[in-house]
């Protein structure tokens, strides 16, 4: 234990750099993320047909394990943060959008039915009733998106992406149980915060009247 | 004044609306009744375009509906659902504002009307504006999906079948009020129930409708003092006819004769 603490203390700020490296891949994968699979998710509420192709196929990278997804990527775009972040781009976008869009086929129909009768456009529907009463379930997949990529993050390593696996990976090589624990401890942290920050964030989206 | 000419309706060549033709007068309250399956709900929703017809004409005010885009048709026409129907996301008194929101009207104009149709049901304004739909009970909730429909000053509502899902007691409540609020507002009121109690309690007619074709459609009185037919008989039951003969013979104090068919079908 005391090692374990010395040698926190005494590389404190390479592991710093190396939590905000990884805090970096995981965020900028799942922002793209995000920015990606909230409206493709919408959009394929509205086009049924072509929902299930893609949902197919984004359900078939999911189940690429995670290193060959990673390896994938060195033919393609070489090694570095670049494969890293864009491999955790394609994780990111299942739970986003399939929670996207079940949180909106979800919604009761007698509520858009009601909207309709009361005169609301397909557009009004869509903003007033339909991503209001899905948002706590879109904000549901965002957490598990996020929190899966910051554990998967630790692979990114392998390619030259950095982060916390790099401690863990490096220590293996040589090792050092140290570098091993201090690498898992951080994604443990790092993972345990998010799940916190998340789950406030999912809270506050929600609309007041629909908040448990 | 609302009329249907000749409307027909069918899904897969399916005729489940077979040609109706009626009229329902300025400030009638119209009740649409009619064992599940016989047209009524669709009949309701033609009239703000819902549902389209396959042929044959609806008119407002001898308008055809189909020369108005049917978004506007819409907020112009109250519409109160069965069930819940108030969006559980927003207040009370933003579920109430939404068609004049919708339609644009001036917020000082339409918070004044709300608050104005909350005391109108017997609902404090500053104690149930800010709450939201989970916060009420079922009756109350109901009682501002029958107010929110009236909000933007609409001279026509729809009302499908609005108190089936609640309690006997707040649903008699309804009732009552709906009728007081009817004399008061004068609004035309078409009013979808399976209930023959409710029909015969609130409508100044009864459009009784089987299999896409009206079976009867008169007021509550003739359809009880003379039923067309033995179909009519069955539907409102042959106690029930009795019963509500005598109350109603009571109540309204007409006369009514009682049918030999009816009185001696126990």
């Amino acid at each position: 234990m005391n090692d374990l603490l010395q040698f926190i203390s005494s590389r404190h700020s390479e592991i710093l750099q190396i939590i905000w490296q990884h805090v970096y891949i995981s965020f900028i994968s799942v922002g793209a993320g995000f920015i990606v699979a909230i409206p493709l998710g919408i959009i394929l509420t509205k086009f049924e047909k072509l929902s299930k192709y893609i949902l197919g196929f984004v359900n078939i990278i999911q189940t690429i394990p995670s290193l060959a997804l990673l390896g994938f990527m060195i033919p393609l775009l070489g090694i570095g943060v670049t494969p890293a972040i864009s491999a955790l781009f394609l994780y990111s976008l299942l739970p986003m959008l399939q929670n996207t869009y079940t949180g909106i086929k979800d919604v009761d129909p007698a509520l858009t039915n009601a909207a309709k009768g009361m005169g609301m456009t397909e557009l009004q529907i869509l903003m007033k009733v339909e991503i209001p009463m899905a948002v706590s379930v879109i904000m549901s997949g965002f957490r598990t998106a996020t929190i899966y990529t910051i554990s998967w993050a630790t692979l990114a390593s392998l390619i030259g992406g950095g982060g916390l696996g790099y401690l863990v990976f490096t220590g293996l090589a040589t090792s050092n149980n140290n570098m091993i624990i201090a690498g898992a401890l951080g994604a443990v942290l790092l993972a345990t915060l998010t799940e916190f920050l998340t789950r406030k964030l999912q809270f506050f989206a929600t609309p007041k009247g629909l908040r448990k | 004044m609302i009329t249907f000419r000749d409307v027909k309706k069918a899904y897969n060549k399916k005729e489940i609306i077979k040609g109706l033709n009626f009229t329902i007068n300025e400030g009638e309250l119209f009740v649409l009744i009619g064992p599940s399956g016989c047209g009524k709900t669709t009949t309701m929703k033609m009239i703000n375009r819902l549902i389209d017809p396959s042929s044959g004409r609806i008119m407002i005010d001898d308008r055809d509906i189909t020369e108005k885009n049917p978004v506007q048709l819409r907020r112009d026409i109250g519409y109160v659902i069965q069930q819940i129907g108030l969006f559980p996301h927003m207040t009370i008194a933003q579920n109430v504002a939404l068609v004049p929101k919708l339609k644009k009207m001036k917020a000082a104009e339409f918070e004044k009307r709300v608050d104005e149709l909350l005391t109108m049901v017997g609902l404090k304004p500053e104690e149930f504006k800010k709450r939201y739909p989970s916060e009420l009970s079922g009756g109350q909730q109901q009682r501002v999906g029958v107010i929110r429909a009236m909000a933007a000053n609409p001279s026509i509502i729809l009302m499908d079948e609005p108190f089936s899902a609640l309690d006997p007691i707040s649903r008699e409540q309804l009732q009552d009020e709906l009728v007081k609020l009817q004399k008061t507002i004068k609004k035309t009121i078409v009013f979808v129930t399976h209930d023959m109690d409710e029909a015969l309690k609130i409508a100044d007619r009864i459009c009784l409708l089987r299999d896409g074709e009206i079976v009867q459609l008169d007021t509550p009185e003739n359809l009880l003092a003379h039923p067309a037919n033995e179909f009519v008989i069955e539907f409102i039951g042959s106690k029930r006819l009795q019963q509500n003969l005598k109350v109603l013979k009571g109540y309204r104090d007409r006369d009514i004769e009682i049918p030999s068919e009816v009185a001696g079908n126990e």
